[in-house]
Parts: structure tokens; sequence; C-alpha cells
């Protein structure tokens, strides 16, 4: 009896003990999508995913400054490369993910109907604050400020501009109903907080530069098998369709 | 360097420090004088700000003064605008953060003055009023100038609130240290030195002042006694 428990305890303590942690940075749009996707590959393997969300700037000089990340998605491509230029990131891990969209996202509150208005919703009086992440630090900030050059907006509506400190911040200003209206992530307007609180209309993909949003491996990272192994999961069937279902579109695999 | 942020910092502060005497005169002499039992609960909820995180004061400043709050609309009502991501609401919020940093000393000082003084003056016919315009206020003149350099040293330093009510507006809600955390995250570290370094001398030399004061002339004082 005493072996059997002895046993039991073993197999129990190395279950732990192949049991693998990563953190991982990821660009605020991936708030859910990513959880979603960590917890379904949590399941499957036993290993644990922590998260920290931001914007892909503020991570990009996280890393630069030795933060110990073993993945970083990115809301561009454009960071990890640099990353990788610098010799911080893994050369061969870099790939495209997904493609982001950009919305324009109203909360049910306000009686403006986004599908209706398209982007002259944002020169409606009734708006006086619209939301968009920080375009210093943020692609979808920079994403939203293309699009309002775009349709030749950028003097009606430079001044009611506010700015999240990443594209999630820029989500809640508009959610909470403190501005009434943002350009934000189409991942946080399918999430089902956003979703119930409001509508959105999305931007044709030719007003803005397309957010092809890359991943890659720090290079300082101690458990790159289990990195690894997330990113195959993320690039699998299962991993694309938790993509979709957020309204991002998986990048086409070979 | 970004001149408009710092000329913004400094008006903030010198706004938020005036009305934070308005206010912590007569709270400070209020809880420096107050008899009543219960006097000890709105001590601590004065010095909560001390201790609450800022992210969980914005939390509170952003749902009040939302839209969706009675406080929301009835600045709506009175106004036709909100508060937040305006210059309004950074100032709401630093009065609430920077409060303690004001009232503390003000109550501390008054509390300080001679009740003997306040007595024979009121035996001498004079008004409360009188009294504590032409007594407890010059005595205590030293804590109430301590609680306005430090609620302007403090407002000058604040983060945490203005990233979550402020929108990050150039001119209206960019702050100092928003301008300094933007521009390291941008890694642009020329630019956040020379900034940071302007904040680290002026906090420096107020601090300074303050406690160079305090030592040579029993100036000030600092927390409860």
């Amino acid at each position: 009896m005493r072996k059997i428990l002895l046993l039991a305890f073993l197999a129990t303590i190395s279950g732990y003990l192949a049991a693998q942690q990563i953190t991982v940075a990821a660009a605020a749009d991936l708030n859910y999508a990513l959880t979603d996707l960590a917890q379904r590959f949590e399941r499957n393997t036993g290993n644990k995913v922590t998260l920290s969300f931001g914007a892909s700037g503020n991570l990009y000089s996280q890393i630069s400054n030795g933060a110990p990340f073993d993945l970083f998605f990115s809301a561009d491509e454009e960071y990890p490369k640099k990353l990788v230029a610098a010799g911080i990131a893994e050369a061969p891990s870099l790939k495209t993910y997904a493609t982001g969209h950009l919305v324009l996202w109203v909360p049910n509150s306000s009686g403006l109907d986004p599908a209706k208005l398209q982007i002259q919703l944002l020169t409606q009086p009734s708006v006086k604050r619209i939301a968009i992440a920080n375009p210093q630090h943020a692609p979808y900030g920079r994403a939203a400020v293309a699009a309002i050059e775009h349709y030749g907006l950028k003097d009606q509506v430079t001044s009611l501009l506010v700015y999240g400190e990443n594209v999630s911040q820029a989500a809640q200003f508009v959610q909470s109903g403190n501005a009434q209206a943002g350009l934000i992530a189409m991942s946080l307007a399918m999430s089902p907080p956003m979703q119930s609180a409001g509508k959105f209309w999305e931007l044709p993909p030719d007003a803005y530069p397309e957010l092809k949003q890359a991943v890659v491996i720090v290079s300082s990272s101690k458990q790159k098998k289990t990195a690894q192994a997330f990113l195959d999961f993320v690039f699998s069937a299962e991993g694309a369709a938790v993509f979709k279902q957020f309204g991002l579109t998986p990048a086409a695999h070979p | 360097m970004s001149l408009q942020a710092l000329l913004l910092t400094l008006r903030l502060a010198v706004l938020v420090s005036l009305i934070l005497m308005a206010i912590g005169l007569p709270l400070g002499y209020w809880l420096a004088s107050s008899r009543w039992r219960w006097k000890f609960v709105m001590e601590a909820v004065v010095a909560l700000p001390i201790v609450l995180p800022p992210t969980v004061l914005g939390y509170y400043v952003l749902v009040a003064i939302g839209p969706m709050s009675p406080v929301g609309r009835w600045y709506y009502k009175l106004t036709g605008g909100s508060l937040a991501f305006t210059f309004r609401g950074l100032v709401v919020g630093s009065v609430l953060y920077s409060l303690p940093f004001a009232v503390q000393p003000i109550a501390a000082a008054f509390s300080a003055v001679d009740r003997n003084l306040l007595n024979a003056s009121s035996t001498l016919g004079a008004s409360p009023w009188r009294t504590f315009w032409q007594i407890v206020f010059p005595l205590g003149l030293p804590g109430v100038l301590t609680g306005f350099v430090l609620s302007f040293a403090h407002t000058l330093g604040e983060f945490g609130v203005v990233l979550m009510i402020g929108g990050n507006i150039p001119g209206a809600t960019r702050t100092i240290s928003i301008w300094i955390y933007d521009q390291v995250q941008s890694l642009n570290y020329a630019a956040a030195n020379q900034m940071a370094a302007v904040l680290l001398i002026v906090c420096f030399v107020i601090l300074t002042v303050l406690y160079g004061l305090r030592r040579t002339r029993k100036w000030g004082v600092w927390g409860w006694q």
C-alpha cells in the first residue's frame, strides 16, 4: 500500500516537473483571442502560459531592455523584425500569425448607426471625443491615424482624439461612454464584453496599411521548446479558428 | 523637452494646491479642534489617497465622471460637456490624489497651537472667525505652507491617475510624467533624460527649501502630533 501511495505521489510530482511555464508578451488587441488560445493550450498540454498585454511598442522596449519573456506577439511586423535585427529574438521563429482589422466602434447608448454613417460618424456633432490607441507605440493607433488621414478628416477630428495607452485602454474609454466613438481593433470589438455593449463598422482594408501581426521567440528564453509548442498550437487549425472567431484573419499556412 | 507639457503641469499643480488650501484650511481646522468621537474615521478617509494605488483612485474618478454616473450626468446638464479627458477632470483627480499632503500638515500645525491662547481669545470676546485668522492661522502658517508646497510637488509627479483619466491630449492632459513615459516607451532616452532631470531638480529644490526652512525656523510639521 505504501509503495502504491509513493508511486502515485511520484507520478504527481513528475507531472508537475514535466509541466513547463512560459511567459508571453502580447499586443493589447490579443487580450481575448490569446487568453482563449492559452487556456486551450494549458488544457491540452498541462503547461502554463502567463500572458502580459500592452502596446506593442511598450513591450518591444521592455524586451529590448531584457524583460524575461519567452514569446512576443506584436500587433505589427516591425517590432519583432527590429528585435531580430538587434539579436534579441530568434530569426527563424519570426512569423506572421494573423492580420488585424480596424473598426469604428460606438456604445449602444449612442444614437448613431456606424453601419449607415460609416466614417462620417466621426464628424457628427454628438461625437465630442474619439478614442484611439497612442500612435507613438501602438500599431492600431498608427492605423487609426492613417485611416483618418485617408478620409481627409485630419483637420476636423484631430482635436477630438484621446489617446489610450494601448488599444485596450482606447476600447475602455469608449466602452465606458467617456468617448463617444473609437477606432479600435476588431479583435476587441468581437470580445463578449464589447460585443454586448456596442456596435461597430469595419473600415475597408484600403483605408490603412495592412495590420500584419508577427510573433517571435526571445533569444534569452529558457523555455524555447515549450514556446515552440505553443506556437505550433497557435498555427494549428484550432488556433486559426480561434483567431477567426475574434475577427483576426489567420495567416495562410504553407 | 516639451515646454507645453511643463507649463501644463505647472498650471495644474498651482491650481490644485490653491484649491487644496481652500479645502485644507477648514478641514484641517476641523480635524484639529473637533471633539467628535468618530473623527478618526474622517482622518482615515483623508489619509486614504496615501495608501490607495493611483489606479484605484483613477478608476473611481473615471467611473464617477463618466456618463453613466449621476455625477457625470449632473455635470453634463450643467456644462454640456464631460470631465473625462479634460484639464478640469485632471484637477478633480489631482485634488483627491494630493488631499492628505495638504490637510495633514495643516491639521498637525493647528492642533499644536496652545489651547490656552484660544480660550483667552474667546474670553476676551473674539469671534471664532477672528480667533482663527488672528491666532490659529498665523501660528499654524508653517504647517499651511508645508501643505501647500507638498501638494504642489506631489501633483507635479502624479502619473497613475492622469494615465487613467487623462487620455494623453497635448496641451490639456499630457503632463510631464506622461510625456516622459511616452518618450521612454519610444526609446527617446535623450528627450526623456532632459525632462526627467528638470523634474528631479525642481522637486529637489522645493524639498530642500522646505526642509531648510523647517530646520532654521522650526517651520513645518509633518505628520500627526
